[in-house]
């Protein structure tokens, strides 16, 4: 840190003296017009131009190569392998235009800088070409329109698989509980009037549907594989913001709302922990923390909060774990029911 | 109407003149010259400083909060020396100023700087002396609108010192957040003070905008067809159309909010538990507010380019001593761009618990929008094809403009996309988007404005040679800044995060983060180049020459001199578009708007 400190002070001097020598220099030449654009100045600013291109893509690519391989691992869902498909397909074609356009900026530049005997040719449009280049980005986007809500369509609708398990995520400052349905298979009622310290996530004490749930699950929740999950989200206080990235999946929670988000996840916390990719990023992330004097961790997916809550909103975070079927229901049996909860108050 | 005007202001500045033969001097005080002035030339000389005044407070926050991400937890004496020891305590940054901090930046970056600095600087310069006006439409509006301005940017600075800290729900200020004092300690007087001072400040743009539109529209010298005008105008006017039509319901969503705030309405809440007890609020929902909010969030998102993109219209045309390249088609495209910004505001609620049709909409209209964009970006950079391009500071400001108008506009295709958005919203993927395409781009465009125009201005030069190392220190470190966040995005950071440190799967960005904060410090003081220039120049910089850049627009008809009605005598007539650069048969490589056409000469790019 100091040395960073230490860097930015000499920075400043050497900015410093140079910023006095150039002043100097130009009270010098006042008369010769410090200010207007010489050959030479075309002739550097138009390499320069050229030469930061190649810097520029250069640092892209080193990016790319670098930080590529830290972001999340391929989708751990169903559709999520589907958003990572047609994610590859735009980014493709993004990163061609943004090369190639760009590549034509600064080329421009530096081909066409002005010299005393040249003169600029009088072009002011080009029917064709323009035509060109509003019909071609119309065709594109139009593909990207079509295959992405042919996705969006299919992603959102409402959960329908006869053998689903619901799971309702509460949000609030600043910590998750999530509630399963108990045998009947319904979550009983809310209502926010009625919190408190053994019903913290305002569930309606008259409603017997209510009774056989498991509420107030904190810090981990457990889903099976290869079932379709319904996430249905409540908030107690602010919005947040429900964030699943491993298995692409996000909704806000919403006081006065109940939001919804289907998915299937179908790798188990075990069969990820083992993925190559999973391992090698895991590796990475243990390297930097032994220098942090941190002791190693394991993979698991993470329920995170994406809307800013509050002060605390960097923390909200829960443990999901993908179990097999069994050892979901195992999982389940040893979860607390709502009453029996209450009455142990 | 429109000549009836025109022609009385004219009657009265030649009467005026019958008088004082003086242009200089009309016996005005201090105050009516330089405080409560109601010339143009000096209200755009106000927002601007007033502009760049808070773009260093907006940027040293961002120093400030860029150093906790980057090494959370580490003292740091610049810390404690700015925020005290209540917020800076040990010189490390509190979690509720981190926020705080993040969300005035925005406000004043977006607000004060972008929209205030940017269309109040150069729509007021230029916008009269572009169409040949004497002035404003209303010179007293105008001041007004200025005044307001300065009052709300006082607030909103105030509003740094007070107890409990500033506002800190984010510069989207979603409610609950930002409608509950419980919630978060920003969301007490901290945020009273943010929306009375965003209040002034439509008040303010209102009475700029409408005052644009009118000059625009009506005191346009003899020959100034509107498809003579320079694009900057024509950029101007579109802004201020969004402006008036788009700000007034940011108000009724402020409004509303006071009133949930103070007065025990419930349109933004429902159902809620906090402070250990339940409010009384039901029926409210924030999606409303998402709405209201985002139907003035995304024109102005517009409100901030468009500006830029008129300045660099004008730059990258004079610089490159040719036309600019499709004149009516870059007419064409901020018209359908003004049209559709109306209706895309939904993008930024896909994942908000809107219906998922409505999504589909947005997404659709979202995605027309980038084809006009992309014909702008197509545009500039024909224009310089077969240039003579002269390299001033402004014209590498506009290049950079293209560049990152492009780099940031590409990632929009990938939001716009609802299926794409739901891993990234709300990530640091967002935050590189936004910051590369509207942030980068309008400041510089803004910088590109005032390196051209400073003549104009201050009647002296910059210096070129600090010009230059100001742009290249800023466009590398802004790349070094930006570029790097949307890999931070990919691996799943949320924004608005305090520090990334208390998940292990963030844990090896760490290198990511640093390299950020190294390239935001040392852009930072690269603006000390331009500080330093900007202000020694005012004073002890070379005596500008009337026309600098040998452009042919009517402002560098005027004398260099700040007199009152802008041209001594009578108005230019214009005979020509604002493009003849290097046209055929001409002796020199421009030829102004006042030259009248040759027997048989062509006008502009109909042929
Ligand atoms: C190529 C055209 C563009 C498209 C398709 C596009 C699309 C989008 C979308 C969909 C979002 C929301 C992302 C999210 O919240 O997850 C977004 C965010 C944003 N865009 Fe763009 N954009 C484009 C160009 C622009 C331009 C030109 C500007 C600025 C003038 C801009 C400024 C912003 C801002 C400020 C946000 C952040 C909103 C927030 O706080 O979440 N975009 N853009
Ligand atoms: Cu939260
Ligand atoms: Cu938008």
């Amino acid at each position: 840190m100091n040395f960073l400190v230490l860097l930015a002070i000499v920075l400043l001097i050497i900015a410093g003296h140079q910023l006095l020598r150039v002043i100097e220099l130009s009270r010098g030449l006042k008369k010769t017009k410090e200010w207007k654009v010489t050959e030479t100045d075309n002739n550097m600013m138009g390499r320069a131009m050229f030469a930061f291109m190649i810097v520029f893509f250069a640092f892209f690519f080193w990016q790319v190569n670098r930080w590529m391989d830290r972001s999340l691992p391929p989708a751990a869902s169903v559709h999520g392998e589907k958003i990572d498909a047609l994610w590859d397909a735009n980014i493709y074609l993004i990163t061609v235009i943004f090369l190639v356009t760009n590549f034509f900026l600064f080329w421009f530049a530096y081909k066409y800088r002005g010299t005393d005997k040249t003169k600029a040719s009088y072009i002011t449009h080009n029917n064709k070409l323009e035509m060109a280049w509003t019909i071609v980005p119309a065709i594109a986007l139009a593909f990207i329109v079509i295959f992405g809500l042919k996705y969006w369509n299919e992603i959102m609708t409402t959960a329908d698989a006869p053998d689903r398990v619901v799971v309702e995520l509460y949000a609030k400052q600043f910590d998750w509980s999530a509630r399963y349905p108990g045998k009947d298979g319904k979550l009983g009622e809310t209502d926010y009037r009625q919190i408190d310290g053994g019903n913290a996530m305002g569930m309606d004490t008259s409603d017997a549907a209510g009774f056989d749930d498991l509420a107030n699950i904190k810090n981990e929740i457990h889903i099976p594989v290869n079932r379709e999950i319904e996430l249905l989200m409540r908030s107690r206080d602010v919005i947040h913001s429900a964030f699943l990235p491993h298995f692409r999946a996000q909704m806000n929670c919403v006081p006065g709302m109940v939001t919804t988000f289907k998915f299937i996840a179908n790798k188990t916390s075990a069969q990820m922990k083992k993925d190559p990719y999973v391992l090698k990023m895991m590796a990475g992330i243990n390297t930097q923390r032994a220098k942090f004097g941190k002791d190693p961790v394991e993979f698991d997916y993470l329920l995170l909060c994406n809307k800013i809550c509050g002060a605390s909103h960097y923390n909200m975070q829960m443990n999901v774990i993908v179990d097999t079927e069994a050892d979901y229901q195992a999982w389940l049996a040893k979860q607390k029911v709502f009453k029996t909860a209450v009455a142990a108050k | 109407m429109a000549t009836v005007k025109n022609s009385e202001l004219e009657k009265e500045h030649l009467v005026h003149h019958d008088h004082v033969h003086d242009h200089d001097d009309h016996e005005e005080s201090f105050v009516q010259k330089y405080v409560f002035s109601q010339d143009h030339k000096m209200i755009s000389r106000q927002f601007l400083i007033t502009a760049v005044v808070m773009a260093v407070i907006a940027m040293t926050m961002s120093v400030i909060f860029r150093m906790q991400l980057a090494w959370p937890g580490e003292k740091f004496g610049f810390i404690n020396a700015m925020l005290g020891d209540k917020w800076g305590k040990d010189g490390i940054l509190d979690p509720n100023m981190y926020l705080a901090l993040v969300t005035i930046h925005g406000t004043i970056m977006v607000f004060f700087v972008l929209t205030g600095g940017l269309s109040g600087t150069f729509a007021n310069l230029l916008i009269p002396y572009q169409v040949g006006a004497r002035d404003m439409a209303s010179g007293f509006l105008n001041m007004l609108s200025y005044w307001f301005f300065f009052v709300s940017s006082v607030i909103m600075t105030a509003s740094l010192f007070i107890d409990d800290g500033p506002a800190s729900a984010g510069w989207t200020i979603y409610p609950p957040l930002s409608a509950l004092p419980e919630a978060i300690p920003g969301s007490k007087l901290g945020m009273t003070l943010w929306l009375v001072s965003m209040t002034l400040f439509v008040v303010s743009s209102l009475l700029g905008g409408i005052n644009y539109v009118v000059t625009v529209l009506n005191l346009r010298t003899k020959g100034m067809k509107m498809t003579r005008m320079p694009l900057t105008v024509w950029a101007f006017l579109i802004t201020a159309i969004l402006g008036v039509l788009s700000f007034p319901v940011l108000v009724s969503c402020v409004v509303l909010l006071l009133c949930d705030r103070s007065l025990g309405t419930s349109f933004y809440l429902s159902d809620i538990y906090i402070g250990g007890r339940p409010l009384d609020n039901v029926g409210g929902s924030p999606v409303l507010f998402e709405h209201l909010f985002w139907f003035l969030g995304h024109p102005e998102v517009y409100i901030v380019l468009l500006p830029a993109l008129g300045i660099t219209s004008e730059v990258i045309a004079t610089s490159s001593r040719k036309p600019i390249f499709g004149y009516r088609a870059m007419i064409g495209s901020m018209l359908a761009i003004g049209f559709l910004s109306f209706i895309v505001w939904g993008h930024h609620m896909f994942m908000t618990g809107m219906n998922p049709f409505l999504g589909s909409v947005f997404v659709f209209t979202t995605l027309l929008i980038a084809i006009p964009s992309a014909v702008k970006a197509f545009n500039y950079i024909t224009t310089m094809w077969k240039g003579n391009i002269q390299f001033t500071p402004a014209m590498l400001f506009s290049i950079g403009l293209v560049s990152s108008f492009i780099t940031g506009g590409v990632t929009g295709i990938i939001l716009a996309d609802s299926t794409l958005d739901i891993n990234v919203h709300d990530t640091y993927f967002v935050v590189a988007h936004f910051h590369i395409v509207m942030g980068l781009s309008a400041i510089f465009g803004m910088f590109a404005g005032v390196y051209h125009w400073f003549p104009k201005m201050f009647l002296r030069m910059m210096n070129k040679k600090l010009g230059y190392v100001h742009f290249w220190i800023t466009l590398t470190m802004a790349y070094g800044v930006f570029f790097p966040m949307h890999f931070l995005g990919l691996a799943g950071v949320p924004r608005r995060y305090y520090t990334n440190s208390n998940f292990p799967m963030f844990d090896n960005l760490v290198d990511i983060n640093e390299i950020v904060t190294i390239c935001a410090i040392i852009g930072a003081l690269g603006q000390g180049v331009f500080l330093f220039n900007f202000f020694y120049s005012i004073f002890r910089g070379e005596k500008a020459p009337q026309n600098p850049w040998n452009s042919n627009t009517l402002e560098w008809t005027t004398p260099m001199a700040h007199i009152h009605g802008n041209w001594p005598g009578s108005l230019p007539v214009v005979h020509r578009w604002a493009y003849d650069y290097s046209k055929p048969g001409k002796e020199k490589d421009f030829v102004v708007q006042t030259v009248p056409l040759e027997e048989g000469e062509q006008d502009g790019d109909s042929h």
